[in-house]
């Protein structure tokens, strides 16, 4: 994809947008220039920005836990056929539900402020993680591991060489596969029993104060957060893992 | 150099492949093992490669048993035993980081293990240098054997265990590797145990030949191949009768 396309593309959504809200013409879908206007002023005045930390500081503790604790998880899965057996079906259970279902479970176990936010995400990244982690693990050669060891690694060597460079990827593209369903969860999550966060940030905008612009403005910030953390772990695959690129 | 002693090895809830097997092998033999597919042969390497235990009965390496991967020996797989995320050149140095990361125990690397090795005159020796910055993806076949005997040879192993080495390369690229193995082998004083299934690379490099069959196998059949190691002895008499010999052993047995 060219930087060129990117830029075209997104002139293109700029003129629909442009001509729908002057055909339209209600407040209710204000021109493009009066968000981006709306966008810099709450960056200005700090309003829109001091919302924005909020949500980012959550879905990045909530990404960084699941790292945490996913990554290791499934590398013992991926290497043990027995603690497999036994928790796949567990696995396998709890995977597909939609974790947003659990907003108000998790609001109720959890109360108010950033942790229940951050439970949320962690939710549904852990899974994405320990799955895709747990499967590259156990679909590394068993030569390729027979053959380091035979150069002297035991189980230490053989996770710093071997299975942690290998499960490096599946990390990343668990990462990029659900940190859109996480920036969407979290919206819903900041509905609830906070007044700090994007989504508390829109829902206020545009229901209490009917500011739309601010509303838009809002939307953008989130959809910008998710647009870059998205590249963003395009960008850490290209540098941390140039073999995927090397033609 | 090598001994087994009444070996038996049978995979779980399998009948064993091998069933009390003596053979010895001397320090400096070229020693290749030859069968068909499922005849034990490439499970005989692991268990020389200390990765697999017997069942029963022992191995013996340079007057040890055997009870774990031996630092001083080199293993080279057919295939898939480079890092598909490391550079040429981060694959020869894997052996040395794996030393540095244990340092000199004895166990993983050997106690008089030097820090100092330089894997460059390897790199170049096995024609590797313009290729150190790319992936095993990116280059051929016989490249990638070559940076895995390279990084075998670079730890400065007694003892090399090939399984099916050049099997997946083409006729030229496989005799020159064979070539170089033989160099290498007579150069460096090794002892080198082959796998192979292939009756002529049998014949190439192996001056003794240890002929398996369908399991289990209780004998060591062993075939004297004087003329191996010499220089064109493909293009002799005693090298096509001893394929054929070879042919007619395997399908007798099989």
């Amino acid at each position: 994809m060219r930087r060129r396309d990117v830029i075209l593309a997104l002139i293109g959504i700029a003129v629909v947008w442009q001509a729908l809200s002057k055909t339209l013409n209600l407040p209710i879908l204000p021109p493009p220039l009066a968000v981006l206007q709306a966008f810099f002023k709450g960056l200005e005045n700090g309003d829109l920005l001091q919302h924005a930390l909020a949500s980012l500081w959550r879905v990045v503790a909530g990404t960084a836990l699941s790292i945490a604790l996913a990554a290791p998880a499934g590398l013992v899965l991926g290497q043990s056929q027995q603690l497999n057996r036994f928790f796949s079906p567990l696995i396998y259970l709890t995977y597909p539900i939609p974790k947003v279902v659990l907003v108000p479970i998790v609001l109720l176990f959890f109360g108010i402020g950033d942790l229940p936010k951050i439970i949320l995400i962690f939710m549904i990244l852990f899974f994405q993680i320990l799955v895709l982690v747990r499967d590259q693990a156990a679909n590394i050669r068993p030569e390729l591991i027979q053959s380091v060891r035979s150069l002297g690694a035991g189980r230490r060597a053989l996770f710093r060489f071997v299975y942690l460079p290998a499960s490096l990827p599946a990390i990343l593209t668990a990462l990029r596969q659900s940190v859109g369903t996480a920036v969407a969860v979290l919206y819903v999550a900041e509905l609830f029993a906070t007044q700090r966060g994007l989504g508390y940030y829109i829902y206020y905008s545009g229901s209490t104060l009917f500011d739309y612009p601010a509303m838009y403005a809002g939307i953008l910030a989130l959809s910008l957060m998710g647009v870059s953390l998205y590249f963003g772990v395009d960008w850490l695959e290209r540098r941390w893992c140039p073999w995927l690129y090397a033609n | 150099m090598i001994r087994l002693e009444a070996l038996t090895y049978a995979y779980s809830n399998h009948a064993p492949i091998f069933e009390a097997f003596d053979w010895q092998a001397q320090r400096g033999e070229a020693w290749v093992v030859l069968g068909p597919s499922g005849c034990g042969k490439t499970t005989l390497l692991y268990l020389l490669a200390g990765l697999r235990q017997p069942t029963a009965g022992r191995v013996i390496v340079d007057g040890q048993p055997l009870t774990r991967p031996r630092p001083h020996t080199g293993l080279i797989l057919q295939d898939y035993g480079l890092l598909p995320w490391a550079t040429v050149r981060q694959n020869v140095e894997l052996g040395l980081r794996v030393r540095l990361f244990y340092g000199p125990d004895g166990k993983h690397a050997p106690e008089d293990f030097r820090p100092d090795v330089d894997i460059l005159p390897w790199m170049e020796r096995l024609g590797l240098t313009a290729v150190q910055d790319q992936y095993p993806g990116q280059i051929s076949g016989g490249q990638r054997q070559r940076a895995a005997i390279a990084r075998t040879l670079a730890l400065q192993p007694d003892l090399l265990l090939m399984d099916e080495p050049f099997s997946s390369l083409d006729a030229p690229t496989r005799e020159g590797l064979q070539n170089l193995t033989l160099e290498l082998w007579s150069e460096k004083k090794l002892t080198l145990v082959v796998v192979t299934h292939a009756i002529e690379e049998a014949a190439i490099l192996g001056q003794k030949i240890l002929l398996l069959g369908l399991p289990p196998n209780r004998q060591a059949t062993i075939i004297d191949n004087p003329g191996a190691a010499q220089a064109d002895f493909r293009d002799t008499a005693d090298y096509l009768s001893l394929c054929r010999e070879l042919r007619g052993r395997m399908e007798s047995n099989a």
